[in-house]
């Protein structure tokens, strides 16, 4: 079994209201440094076996055609717990390094 | 005159198409997402509503339904198409016309009798308006933002395919104030607004919409030629 991920954002240069509404969520809340806010989805596709090749290319058209309209939005596709994303050319992949950020424990918070 | 009407699962104005079809004097065809088959029909409306509840994106499952195979097919051969609110998301998604329509700039769904100007009366969906002519329909949409880039916008308006524009006001933050616009050859055409809900002074802000049911059939009883498509068109 492996995981696969695609996460689709809108381009850059496409307004997202709906970030901006994030965004004054964010000031309302007194969180201030923070800059800009988008809003994008993440599909998570549980594939039986290995992602081999064709697989891959079958992924890639699917997430062009259906999960993303290329018009206005770029996808990143990737297998969880990759330290490396996908070598094709067609999309923006990227290594899907993960960060942790540490959240305090409502014990500590206390 | 045969015009159908598709209803995809969601779709909530198809009867309310096939009722402006009615009173303009054609005979609607109700036309069903599952089946390929048009039943010979002479046009085809794709109606407005949340086909998939809108799921994934506006119109992007309904692309992929099997009416849809066919009427992609049909409308590169010069099958007059006209798609209302969702139909026009539905035709943005299946690359019939370019751009995209996203979610309004002001995030709220807006349901308001909106003012247009009609930019181009030569194609089969809008003959009998004249160019220049305000007509008032009502407009209701959550993601009718009308979005392409700029080379994409220089042409469509260069090349007289936009069809109508928002004149009052814009009410989601259309580029350029669009309200619709048709592909090269003229015979598909899509627009935000309801003209449907406009064909009868008793249920409507008065019937200015009629006139793209009766432009239709006007066409079809010419011969439906596709002579009066806009310049540029090589069809």
């Amino acid at each position: 079994m492996a995981r696969v991920v695609v996460d689709v954002m809108l381009k850059p240069e496409i307004l997202d209201p709906q970030g901006r509404a994030v965004m004054g969520a964010l000031g309302r809340l007194g969180l201030t440094g923070v800059s800009s806010v988008r809003q994008g989805k993440r599909f998570e596709l549980e594939v039986e076996g290995e992602v081999d090749e064709d697989l891959s290319e079958r992924l890639h058209e699917i997430a062009a055609s259906l999960l993303s309209n290329p018009v206005i939005e770029d996808y990143e596709i990737y297998e969880e717990g990759d330290e490396v994303a996908c070598d094709c050319d067609d999309c923006t992949c990227e290594p899907a390094g993960v960060v942790d950020i540490d959240v305090p424990t409502v014990a500590e918070k206390a | 005159m045969r015009i159908g009407v598709v209803t995809f699962p969601g779709s909530l104005d198809d009867r309310d198409a096939a009722r402006a079809v009615r009173i303009a004097g054609g005979e609607p065809i109700a036309l069903w997402h599952a089946d390929v088959d048009l039943q010979g029909v002479d046009a085809v409306v794709l109606p407005g509503g949340f086909s998939y509840g809108d799921y994934l994106r506006c119109g992007a499952i309904s692309r992929f339904a099997p009416a849809m195979d066919s009427i992609i097919t049909a409308a590169g051969r010069g099958l007059p198409v006209l798609g209302i609110c969702n139909g026009f998301q539905i035709l943005c998604e299946s690359h019939l016309l370019p751009g995209a329509l996203t979610r309004n700039a002001g995030l709220h769904f807006v349901c308001r009798d909106q003012e247009l100007e009609i930019a181009n009366a030569s194609t089969p969906w809008t003959r009998d308006y004249e160019a220049g002519q305000r007509i008032v329909v009502p407009l209701k949409n959550g993601e009718g933002r009308y979005q392409a880039d700029t080379a994409t916008l220089d042409a469509l308006e260069a090349e007289g395919r936009v069809i109508a524009y928002y004149s009052d006001l814009n009410p989601n933050g259309s580029q350029r104030d669009i309200a619709g616009i048709c592909n090269e050859a003229g015979n598909v055409v899509g627009l935000m607004p309801h003209p449907e809900h406009a064909v009868e002074d008793l249920t409507g802000p008065g019937v200015d919409g009629l006139g793209f049911f009766t432009s239709i059939l006007t066409h079809l009883a010419s011969g439906g030629s596709l002579a009066g498509a806009p310049q540029g068109a090589n069809a």
